[in-house]
């Protein structure tokens, strides 16, 4: 049957055509098309990856900026502690400071105390000494032999002293 | 402006029916109005080859052809419109005609004597215009795509150069990278133009009128041609394990000698792939041109034998199935062009196989993985 006889104008057509077809196609449009693909998947690949990497250093970033705050936060809180407890301490030496220094000069001041009674208990010693040798001298001047006229005298005699004092 | 387009083509509809119409007016007028149809003769001329190609709605007009023949006083080439209808033509000392009768009905033969005598043909046939319209086809999408890539880098085409772009991508990454590996890139171009080559022809056959509706790859010599293409690249390119495996495989030595069983098997196997190849595309293409050719014939049988009534009752039948058929066929068209690139591909990596993994590899007999 002709439908089972292959022509052969036909074949040698179809030899030529497809020769002539896949000759242009493989030296001009296949090696466009293929080089055309890949490279926009490859652009398509790195695109994803470098967004992925830009969320990626974002998300670090952010993580270290959060971490930098913290720890600035914690320094802060440091030396925040640390001022508060040096405020404490200096007002506690000061404190120290001033309660030995007053302490210093009460003592001093109770030194100078006793001193001053110490003399003046020597003074008055001494004045009481001369007073009653005075009062003993008028008292013999006079050689007083009325008792209410020695009275009146030692009574006179006190009265000068207290005066004097 | 589509209205516009839709509006010149139903007017060429019109043209060319309103042409028919005076055809069967002359036909009838002469006398020739109450032709028996001949089924078998109009189904083999539609499925065939043809000198010139034949417009719608019309029997007789057709677009002339350049025959080209070798006769045996040289060189031939004359218009078809001359040979049309069986009429002898006179170029130089030499007559040719196309007998409707005889051995070589159909072809352009040279009257030697008044005997039959078949020259060296190779004329622009129907079918071989279509393959350059074809061939035109395939390159003006390839290049519509290239050129697009040129004016935008790494842009992502669409409309036509986005589906071309998308057969290619199915064809390179699912088909020949996936079973061919490293070695895609060496045998890519080949089974690329392949396929696309395949599938535009399967399409336009499926169009009924010019530039379509050659019945191409129903055509074993086109098939046959294709088949034949992949049979040289496979063996030309086969390894030496390949050739190894054919004429002293790792068979027990009893079957291999002194009788070579398995080599001549091997043998055989070599070209029993394109006759496989030949015969799916061309049987599966050829069947679904048959059974539209075929669901429109019924009208006119119908028509004749019955009556005009129950030949308009078939008709609507007929065409709901022919359209139905033709759809069928636009997927059948794909899977075809699919099927056959990707045998294609399997033969082709068979060839390359280079003895590493010997154990795991098993040739599948083309029936095996047969789509159809």
């Amino acid at each position: 049957m002709e439908l089972f006889t292959p022509s052969f104008g036909l074949v040698f057509w179809m030899f030529v055509s497809f020769a002539l077809l896949f000759l242009i196609l493989w030296k001009f449009a296949w090696p466009v098309i293929m080089k055309s693909v890949d490279e926009r998947a490859d652009l398509i690949d790195k695109g994803v990856e470098y967004a992925q990497q830009a969320r990626l250093q974002l998300d670090n970033a952010r993580k270290s900026a959060d971490d930098i705050v913290a720890a600035a936060r914690r320094k802060e809180a440091d030396i925040i502690r640390e001022a508060d407890s040096l405020k404490a301490q200096i007002v506690e030496e000061a404190r120290a400071n001033a309660k030995e220094v007053a302490h210093k000069e009460v003592e001093a001041a109770k030194i100078s105390i006793e001193q001053s009674r110490k003399e003046a208990e020597n003074s008055l010693r001494q004045q009481v000494g001369v007073i009653a040798l005075n009062i003993a001298q008028q008292v013999l001047r006079r050689q007083l032999n009325d008792p209410q006229a020695q009275q009146a005298l030692v009574n006179s005699l006190l009265d000068q002293v207290e005066n004097q004092n | 402006m589509k209205k516009l387009i839709t509006f010149i083509i139903i007017l060429v509809i019109a043209g060319f029916m309103a042409l028919g119409f005076s055809d069967a007016a002359a036909d009838s007028a002469n006398g020739q109005g109450e032709k028996k149809i001949d089924p078998k003769e109009i189904i083999f001329e539609h499925l065939g080859d043809a000198y010139g190609w034949e417009l719608p709605f019309s029997h007789h007009r057709r677009i002339p052809l350049p025959v080209i023949v070798f006769g045996s006083d040289g060189l031939h080439c004359f218009s078809s419109a001359r040979i049309a209808h069986g009429h002898e033509y006179v170029d130089g000392n030499t007559t040719f005609v196309v007998p409707t009768e005889g051995p070589h009905r159909g072809k352009v033969v040279e009257l030697v004597d008044g005997q039959e005598r078949v020259p060296f043909d190779v004329s622009i046939t129907k079918n071989v215009l279509a393959v350059f319209i074809t061939v035109a086809l395939v390159l003006w999408f390839a290049f519509a795509l290239v050129g697009w890539y040129k004016k935008h880098p790494y842009g992502a085409p669409r409309g036509a150069r986005g589906a071309f772009e998308a057969l290619f991508v199915f064809i390179y990454d699912g088909v020949v990278k996936s079973t061919l590996g490293d070695k895609a890139k060496k045998f890519a171009p080949f089974l690329l133009t392949v396929f696309m080559f395949i599938f535009m022809m399967n399409l336009l056959g499926l169009i009924v009128i010019f530039p379509g509706g050659a019945n191409l790859t129903g055509n074993i010599a086109v098939t046959m041609t294709m088949a034949i293409l992949t049979f040289l690249v496979t063996n030309i390119f086969g390894t030496k394990h390949y050739w190894k495996e054919i004429f002293w495989p790792d068979v027990p030595l009893w079957l291999k000698f002194p009788l070579p069983i398995m080599p001549l098997i091997e043998l055989f196997g070599i070209f029993t792939k394109p006759a496989a190849l030949t015969v799916r595309l061309f049987a599966n293409m050829m069947g679904g041109h048959m059974i539209v050719i075929v669901l429109t014939l019924l009208i006119f049988i119908f028509a004749s034998v019955i009556s005009v009534a129950v030949g308009g009752a078939t008709a609507i039948v007929s065409i709901l199935f022919s359209v139905f058929m033709l759809l069928i066929d636009v997927l059948v068209s794909f899977i075809q062009a699919y099927v056959f690139t990707m045998l294609s591909t399997i033969f082709i990596s068979l060839a390359q196989e280079d003895g590493h993994h010997e154990h795991e590899k098993k040739e599948p007999h083309p029936q095996h993985i047969s789509a159809n």
